[in-house]
């Protein structure tokens, strides 16, 4: 009887082995979670203004458990708000809508926001991105209060937010395929 | 509509809580038409509720500035919390318009 009992336990109990991996593993993941050694998400939606809202929300979501300050949620929220609107603004505008879109029905799914973000320990990297119809003049475009829809009320502010709000600002467009925006911002800036 | 009031000449605009493009164009011209409609010579923009406003916030103000000044009424911001004020410092807009503490 002992015997079966012996052999029932160890049948059910974890290797010293198993127990030292197991316990290997744990400290892996929660060190890299601790200390945020990296993070990678990729999202891409339609690109309707109701989605402005959602795409900060969940840029602001990801940075989060890094205890960003207010501030920092803020700023971050701002930049992504500012990138996804000049999409939906300005490379999907109307004119790239009776050019692309009307003839060719199928067309449709390619009206889209692409962004991807990476931790990478303290820094966020954000790369926001269309198929849209590209800036011709990008010097022009970043200049603050310039803007190619005053009659929509755009301030023209946009790229001077993201550069204000963002530690780093790179925007990389070819007419007729899209525009690309690179930002970062170190998320500890501010803490000792 | 409770967010638009007048009161004596003066257009009292109730932001919202997040203001982007999205909801930007809406307030913009419902703010219009009141300005054409009523006899209206100031704005005050109320940011008491709002948590946060990118550059279309900023659209929204120099649109309605621009159409105010030109009868000679004044733009007015009050409630603003410390991100909104620096928004509205890096715009510049702080030159032209009030922003009541």
């Amino acid at each position: 009887m002992n015997k079966l009992k012996a052999s029932f336990v160890t049948a059910n109990t974890i290797t010293e082995e198993q127990f030292l991996l197991n316990r290997m593993k744990e400290k892996e993941i929660g060190r890299r979670v601790e200390n945020h050694i990296h993070n990678e998400m990729k999202l891409d939606f339609d690109a309707l203004s109701v989605n402005e809202s959602f795409a900060r929300t969940a840029v602001a979501a990801f940075i989060s458990p890094l205890n960003p300050t207010l501030e920092e949620l803020s700023d971050v929220k701002t930049a992504i708000s500012e990138a996804v609107t000049n999409a939906v603004i300005h490379a999907y505008d109307e004119e790239y809508y009776l050019k692309h879109h009307k003839p060719d029905p199928e067309n449709d799914e390619k009206m889209k926001v692409y962004i991807h973000c990476e931790l990478d320990k303290d820094t966020l990297h954000v790369e926001i991105w269309d198929k849209g119809k590209g800036i011709a003049n990008i010097d022009l475009a970043m200049e603050p209060l310039y803007t190619e829809k005053p009659e929509q009320d755009r301030s023209g502010m946009g790229f001077a937010f993201m550069e204000a709000f963002m530690d780093d600002l790179e925007v990389i467009s070819e007419p007729g395929f899209g525009t690309t925006v690179l930002m970062k911002k170190n998320l500890r800036n501010n803490r000792g | 509509m409770d967010d638009f009031k007048v009161i004596d000449n003066y257009l009292m605009i109730k932001m919202p809580e997040e203001i982007d493009h999205h909801k930007s164009t809406y307030i913009s011209k419902t703010a219009d038409d009141f300005i054409l409609r009523e006899k209206i010579g100031n704005i005050v923009f109320d940011f008491e509720d709002t948590r946060f406003m990118d550059s279309s916030g900023i659209g929204i103000i120099m649109g309605r500035y621009k159409k105010i000044t030109y009868f000679g009424g004044k733009v007015y911001t009050i409630n603003t919390d410390t991100r909104i004020r620096r928004t509205l410092m890096i715009s510049g807009l702080h030159k032209i318009i009030e922003i009541m503490e």
